[in-house]
């Protein structure tokens, strides 16, 4: 969200804050070192799919954290945040212990803050930005774990603000999808007066944060406790219905839906056409983690079947390839290993998550790529071919171009692979919906920062706009949703019915 | 939402249920189905629409026990409630007057071909169906298909009932007895691989109806995949009906024996 920049100013002049200013000096913040997050042993948390690797900052170490916090006149961090969080002034917050009021600052623009603080790409976000990293080349300000410690705390203690609502307007809005873009969009709109109902394919509502990212690193109670807020703030949530199936977009209209949200998510896996890549043994990431993360099926009791092997290869080098290649490990594997053809440098996957791969004994083979697979006399895969590469100059997305190697090829054993090279927008919306506009690449078009579609009262956002993107960037979307449809909706509808 | 308000055993192993499902009642078309889940520890399972009744709000489905999920669907009473019931699912069948269409069911494939064989005479075709299964007590639907069918032929593997022999032998016979404009075969798939074979030096366009391991059947995971004139294709969104002659099924076969290892631990597991 855009904030004037006055604002802003204005907030650091509270009084408050100038004390806190005032009470350490520059020099001794900058003498603390950045706080380590507290972890479980990797030898134990490989153990099972639902042990949280960070297990979160203490008050002492989060307020000593937001100490190190310069309090900068140009917060240049909150360039680097998709939503624009006032950063300072939540960390200020946490500094003076008032860590409730630096939860509701966080929810001033962000419906997810604990999940944020989680899953974000701080280090290309918002810690990138900060003074620390910009100015004196040491590491940033901890704003993620600082985030997640404000939004956690406010949670254990069970205060959770229910955010004041507007009076109902009795408009009817249809949201579809319930990953985080949904649930931002429905938040706002459930705010601002509007009767939200959301509307989702599977049996839980969530989207990629329950059927995708891994307990150990987002656990669904987490998740859980922001639906059921939304719930009490009266969004209505109905699973097992898919929009374009169960019902069309017309249907919904007569049934009196005045306006639609469109956070359909990217769901559609790639796979790379390669020989004997249907071979049994060989699955999406999609379907690997759902199975595990929806379906339960780690656990002896669930009646979900999943793959567990001795070696297991998955493809990829994004965040999709590292939940699957240590949810590998936590299934079993005694070898898990990540093939992936570029280097380590370019690969999408959060930093946090390759370091903590590397912990539990994944091992990195970088600058491979498959061309094959072998399966046995059963179609069972036994071994992946894979071919060296070599990078050369960059492409369109600005990483080095990986060049094959003729001649480099060789085998690894594997009886289970997991291919993770991307996804594409779910078609479901896009095929169903006459007179949307699409993109070559099946995105839905929109018309920037207002989210709305070629048809008026359809707004999207979230992967379905972006192709795959984050948790944050979609949750963005969302917002600027709401803020827009709220003005189409008033304008169509309410001076209408003051006239009449 | 999704309360079973009747239920037949058709024999020991396959079990009639009709629930209560407004919504997909309305919105079925013939060829597409349904997933359920039974139990909050329950697995995905896709099975086909057998049939709707749009007044009552209500959709039957036709179930075989083959492992856990299926004999927990299998076990549920009058009254109990489906835990997750989602659809329509998948691309409904292409229905047109054709002239006259052979359609062939085995086993509890004959579920699906039920509103395959109703949508093709209500076109207008003249319809002749086949139904083949081991013996006597697993054909099902007979007397549904006979009122939808211009003529019914049926093939048990025993001859305990109808004629004794495969289900392509009955179809050679009609074929070579007459013109057939269309073929479509839906059963276990050793066995529309030989009608597909069949049709094939007929030259009849035939429709198969895919049954791939899924488990969103959104499109979503992959686990459906088939190869289809050399393509991958996903069942449960691109299908589950494709161009029979065009299929893989030996690829087909062995992936239905993906989690056949696994499936088994849950089923001892489950018997315990
Ligand atoms: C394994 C994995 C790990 C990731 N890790 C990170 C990370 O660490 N940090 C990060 O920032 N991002 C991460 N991402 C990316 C991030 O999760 C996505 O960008 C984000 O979830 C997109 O949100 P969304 O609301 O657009 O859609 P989604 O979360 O994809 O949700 C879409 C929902 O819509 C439903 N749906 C689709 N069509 C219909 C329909 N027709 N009717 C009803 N419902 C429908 C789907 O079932 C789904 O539940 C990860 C993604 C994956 C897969
Ligand atoms: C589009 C579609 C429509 C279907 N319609 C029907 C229907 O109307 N009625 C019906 O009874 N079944 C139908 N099926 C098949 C049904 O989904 C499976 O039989 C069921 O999922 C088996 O689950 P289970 O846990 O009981 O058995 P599992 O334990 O999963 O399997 C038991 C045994 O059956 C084999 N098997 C697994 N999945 C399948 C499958 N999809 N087809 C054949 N064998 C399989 C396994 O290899 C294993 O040996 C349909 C499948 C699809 C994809
Ligand atoms: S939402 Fe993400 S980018 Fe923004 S401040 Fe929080 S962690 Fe940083
Ligand atoms: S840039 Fe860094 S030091 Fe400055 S306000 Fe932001 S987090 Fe604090
Ligand atoms: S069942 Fe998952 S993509 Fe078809």
């Amino acid at each position: 969200m855009e904030r004037s920049e006055e604002y802003i100013k204005n907030e650091r002049k509270k009084e408050w804050r100038v004390e806190l200013q005032k009470k350490t000096k520059a020099k001794d913040r900058m003498t603390i070192e950045r706080v380590q997050m507290p972890e479980s042993a990797p030898e134990e948390r490989i153990k099972s799919q639902r042990i949280e690797v960070n297990k979160g900052l203490t008050a002492e170490e989060a307020m000593r954290e937001a100490t190190r916090c310069m309090d900068c006149v140009n917060p240049t961090c909150m360039e680097g945040c998709p939503v624009s969080i006032n950063i300072p002034k939540f960390i200020k917050n946490i500094e003076r212990g008032d860590f409730l009021q630096a939860a509701s600052v966080l929810k001033e623009t962000s419906a997810l803050p604990a999940v944020c603080g989680r899953v974000c790409p701080q280090e290309i976000q918002c810690e990138q930005r900060c003074f620390y990293v910009e100015k004196l080349h040491q590491p940033a300000v901890a704003i993620g774990h600082l985030e997640r410690f404000a939004a956690d705390f406010e949670r254990e203690s069970g205060k959770i603000s229910v955010p004041e609502l507007a009076e109902s307007n009795g408009i009817k809005v249809a949201v579809i999808g319930s990953g985080p873009s949904s649930l931002s969009f429905a938040g706002d709109m459930v705010k601002l007066g509007y009767d939200v109902s959301v509307f989702e394919a599977l049996h839980e509502i969530g989207g990629v944060l329950k059927y995708g990212i891994p307990e150990f690193r987002l656990p669904n109670a987490v998740v859980d406790v922001e639906i059921n807020n939304l719930r009490r703030m009266g969004v209505k949530f109905i699973t097992n219905f898919i929009v374009g199936q169960t019902e069309s977009l017309d249907d919904l209209k007569e049934e009196g839906f005045k306006a639609f949200y469109v956070g359909s998510g990217a769901g559609l896996p790639r796979f790379m056409n390669i020989p004997g890549e249907n071979s049994n043994g060989i699955l999406s990431s999609n379907e690997y983690l759902t199975r595990v993360n929806l379906m339960g099926a780690d656990a002896e009791d669930s009646d979900t079947p999943v793959l567990r092997g001795k070696n297991v290869v998955v493809v990829g080098g994004g965040n999709t390839a590292m939940d699957s290649v240590r949810t590998a490990k936590r299934l079993g594997a005694e070898k898990a290993m990540i093939v992936y053809r570029r280097s380590e440098e370019e690969m999408p996957a959060r930093i946090e998550e390759v370091h903590h791969a590397k912990q539990e004994g994944i091992e990195f083979s970088t600058l491979t790529n498959p061309i094959e697979y072998i399966a046995d006399e059963n179609g069972r895969v036994k071994q992946v071919t894979v071919q060296k590469m070599k990078l050369g100059e960059p492409d369109a997305s600005g990483r080095r171009r990986p060049i094959p190697i003729e001649g480099s090829e060789y085998t690894i054993d594997a009886s289970v692979v997991v291919v993770a090279v991307g996804v594409s927008p779910n078609p479901l919306i896009p095929n169903s919906v006459k007179g949307l506009d699409v993109s070559r690449w099946g995105t839905i078009e929109v018309v920037k920062d207002k989210m709305q579609s070629s048809i008026p009262e359809v707004f999207a956002g979230g992967d379905i706009v972006r192709g795959g993107a984050t948790v944050i960037l979609a949750m963005g979307d969302g917002r600027k949703a709401a803020a827009n449809m709220d003005i189409y909706l008033k304008e169509k509808y309410l001076s209408q019915k003051v006239e009449h | 939402m999704n309360k079973i308000v009747e239920k037949e055993n058709f024999s020991e192993k396959v079990v009639k249920i009709v629930v209560e499902a407004p919504l997909i009642a309305k919105a079925r078309k013939p060829g597409n189905f349904v997933i359920v889940r039974v139990g909050e520890k329950g697995e995905r399972m896709p099975l086909t629409i057998a049939g709707a009744d749009i007044k009552k709000g209500t959709i039957t489905i036709i179930v075989q026990k083959m492992g856990v999920s299926s004999i927990k669907l299998c076990d549920l009473k009058v009254g109990d409630f489906i835990t997750d019931l989602v659809g329509p699912l998948g691309k409904p069948t292409e229905i047109h007057n054709v002239g006259t269409v052979l359609c062939c069911g085995g086993g509890v494939g004959v579920a699906p071909l039920l509103p395959i064989v109703e949508g093709y005479k209500k076109a207008g075709n003249k319809v002749i169906t086949v139904l083949a299964a081991r013996n006597k007590d697993l054909i099902i639907l007979e007397d549904e298909i006979r009122k939808n069918s211009d003529e019914v032929l049926i093939m048990t593997d025993d001859g305990s009932y109808g004629r004794k022999g495969l289900v392509t032998e009955g179809m050679e016979e009609i074929i070579q007895r007459e013109q057939i404009d269309e073929c479509i075969t839906i059963g276990p798939a050793i066995m529309m691989k030989f009608c597909a074979l069949l049709t094939k030096k007929y030259e009849i366009p035939t429709m198969a109806s895919l049954n791939s391991i899924m488990v969103d059947g959104t499109g979503m995971c992959g686990a459906c995949r088939v190869t289809v004139d050399g393509k991958t294709k996903f069942t449960c969104v691109d299908g589950p009906e494709f161009d029979a002659h065009k299929i893989d099924f030996d690829e087909m076969m062995s992936r239905l024996g993906g989690y056949k290892v696994e499936e088994k631990d849950k089923l001892d597991h489950f018997q315990e």
